[in-house]
């Protein structure tokens, strides 16, 4: 078996955590696992994950990618700039590599999708657009029931949220 | 330009700092990973765009309420000294301590905040409190983010998150973690087994510095991992639960090293005693190892009338920064090797050697 960081000496270490109910392998030689810190491999390697994930990561991306150069076109961050460093260039290239990301994500996750907090602003504006599309409707029958006066209302309703929505001032780089 | 020296507290005063459960738990912390909308990650970005980052978030942060009168700096203003003392005091990451232009940190008056600006992300916030406190410390951070979250445009997806440089952190963001001291555990050799079984619920074990470095002064770190498709609220209690056990177990642990083994608990924390009481050349990580079990024997009340807190000031002046910034002359190793023992044994100098007996076992 060869060692999955540097592909050339045979794995000596052999690690496996279970996260969940998921289960990860790393096989290193006994180079690559020291200078990963990998001394003791009963004690704390394992919990030495944000590393061990940063060499699964650029393995599966990789593998995804079917080997071609693929770059961000945003900030130019390619494939091979991952697999150097384990971190992304932008917050576009969670789109830009969103395949090879989406196997990696599942084996270092609970999920693949945010459940939590998110920005008021991005509440707000969802809230907005649901409730746009409620006045819409009602509109449109109002219309069709020759209900003018109320349709009229409707009209300055949505005008107004409208407005409110596209507003948000915020220091910008 | 304030000075970090005399705007941190004097470590007499932080090692009086107390909260639930700080005999075991020495602090709870949040942090919450943020980065801007179209702008490139730390690593990533040239030095122009790290600098207009910094220009962005700084101004911001230093306007919240809770940041008032707050110690702000750029990271290059900052002395290779002054970076370690921030270290020692968990107050910044070892990697931020790396960082020079570009980068930033805004820390508040009292201490429970704390704001790195360029670190891995753009914004790495943390609340940080004595004891076993992750719910409050959740609780503070959760609203300086929401009052921070009106100042700037965080880079967010309907699906993933919080966008962070690495994917390990996407989602919420979130790493709520505890500094634990567990003697018990380590002298009773139940501290891998453990270990072990919390690396299965998915936390990691790390450190007294976090990432990658050494259990010092039998000094833990206990955190989440994962951060994508749970809530925070979810991942606070479940790192409340799984604490609440560890607390457990090495009180446990530590009462029956008394029953069962008290010649090997008498026998530790004795000769940690003699050592630091009459040592004339000590390094930092033999005087931590050996705080570690005066601490012990202080819970245990084996030291009649010493407070935890003249254990925990020693803790933190006997590390090399702070032991260097008291003395005006840039020493080497092997002299402050020197000067730390000195200072341990004179700090010493009233305490009395361990009694033998606890006056109500287990205290």
């Amino acid at each position: 078996m060869q060692c999955s960081i540097c592909k050339e000496k045979p794995a000596t270490v052999h690690l496996t955590q279970i996260v969940g109910d998921k289960m990860q392998k790393l096989d290193l030689c006994e180079e690559c696992a020291k200078t990963k810190g990998i001394n003791d491999p009963t004690a704390f390697s394992l919990a030495d994950a944000d590393k061990l994930f940063g060499l699964g990561a650029s393995q599966e991306i990789e593998q995804a990618a079917g080997g071609a150069e693929l770059k961000c076109p945003h900030c130019g961050f390619s494939q091979a700039d991952f697999k150097k460093s384990g971190r992304l260039g932008c917050p576009e290239c969670y789109k830009t590599f969103a395949e090879g990301l989406s196997t990696l994500l599942k084996t270092m996750h609970k999920d693949t999708r945010h459940v939590g907090k998110s920005p008021e602003a991005l509440r707000a504006s969802r809230e907005n657009s649901d409730r746009l599309k409620t006045l819409q409707k009602k509109l449109n029958k109002a219309i069709d029931g020759e209900n003018f006066e109320e349709a009229a209302q409707l009209r300055d309703e949505i005008k107004q949220l409208g407005e409110r929505s596209s507003a948000p001032k915020k220091l910008t780089q | 330009m304030k000075d970090i020296h005399t705007f941190l507290a004097p470590p007499a005063e932080t090692a009086r700092r107390h909260g639930p459960h700080d005999r075991i738990v020495m602090s709870s912390r949040v942090r919450l990973a943020r980065n801007l909308k179209g702008a490139a990650f730390p690593g990533w970005a040239k030095k122009p765009e790290r600098m207009k980052v910094l220009e962005t978030i700084r101004p911001a942060v230093e306007r919240l309420p809770e940041m008032k009168d707050s110690f702000s700096e750029a990271m290059d203003n900052l002395t290779a000294l002054d970076k370690q003392i921030l270290v020692e005091r968990h107050l910044i990451s070892r990697e931020h301590a790396a960082k020079n232009t570009g980068s930033g940190v805004v820390l508040n008056r009292e201490e429970t905040f704390c704001v790195m600006i360029n670190e891995e992300d753009h914004l790495r916030m943390q609340a940080l409190r004595p004891g076993f406190q992750t719910r409050e410390v959740w609780k503070a951070i959760d609203n300086l983010d929401s009052e921070l979250e009106k100042l700037l445009d965080y880079a967010f997806d309907g699906d993933l998150g919080y966008l962070t440089a690495c994917p390990t952190n996407l989602g919420t963001g979130i790493r709520v973690s505890a500094m634990l001291h567990l003697p018990g555990l380590v002298l009773s050799e139940q501290i891998n087994p453990i270990i072990q079984s919390v690396n299965k619920l998915g936390l990691a074990v790390r450190g007294l510095y976090g990432e990658g470095t050494e259990a010092l002064g039998n000094v833990f770190q206990v955190s989440n991992q994962m951060t994508l498709g749970e809530s925070e609220t979810v991942i606070v209690e479940r790192l409340e639960k799984v604490l609440g056990q560890i607390i457990e177990h090495e009180e446990n642990g530590r009462q029956t090293l008394l029953e069962k083994k008290p010649k090997v608990v008498f026998n530790h924390i004795g000769r940690a005693y003699g050592i630091l009481a009459n040592a004339h050349s000590i390094s930092s990580k033999e005087t931590m190892n050996l705080l570690s079990l005066l601490r012990l024997g202080v819970d245990m009340g084996l030291f009649p009338g010493a407070e935890r807190s003249l254990v925990d000031e020693l803790f933190l002046v006997t590390q090399p920064a702070h032991l260097q910034k008291q003395l005006s002359d840039k020493l080497t190793a092997e002299e402050r090797d020197l000067i730390r023992a000195d200072m341990v044994r004179d700090r010493l100098k009233n305490l009395s050697r361990p009694i033998v007996k606890p006056p109500n076992a287990g205290n």
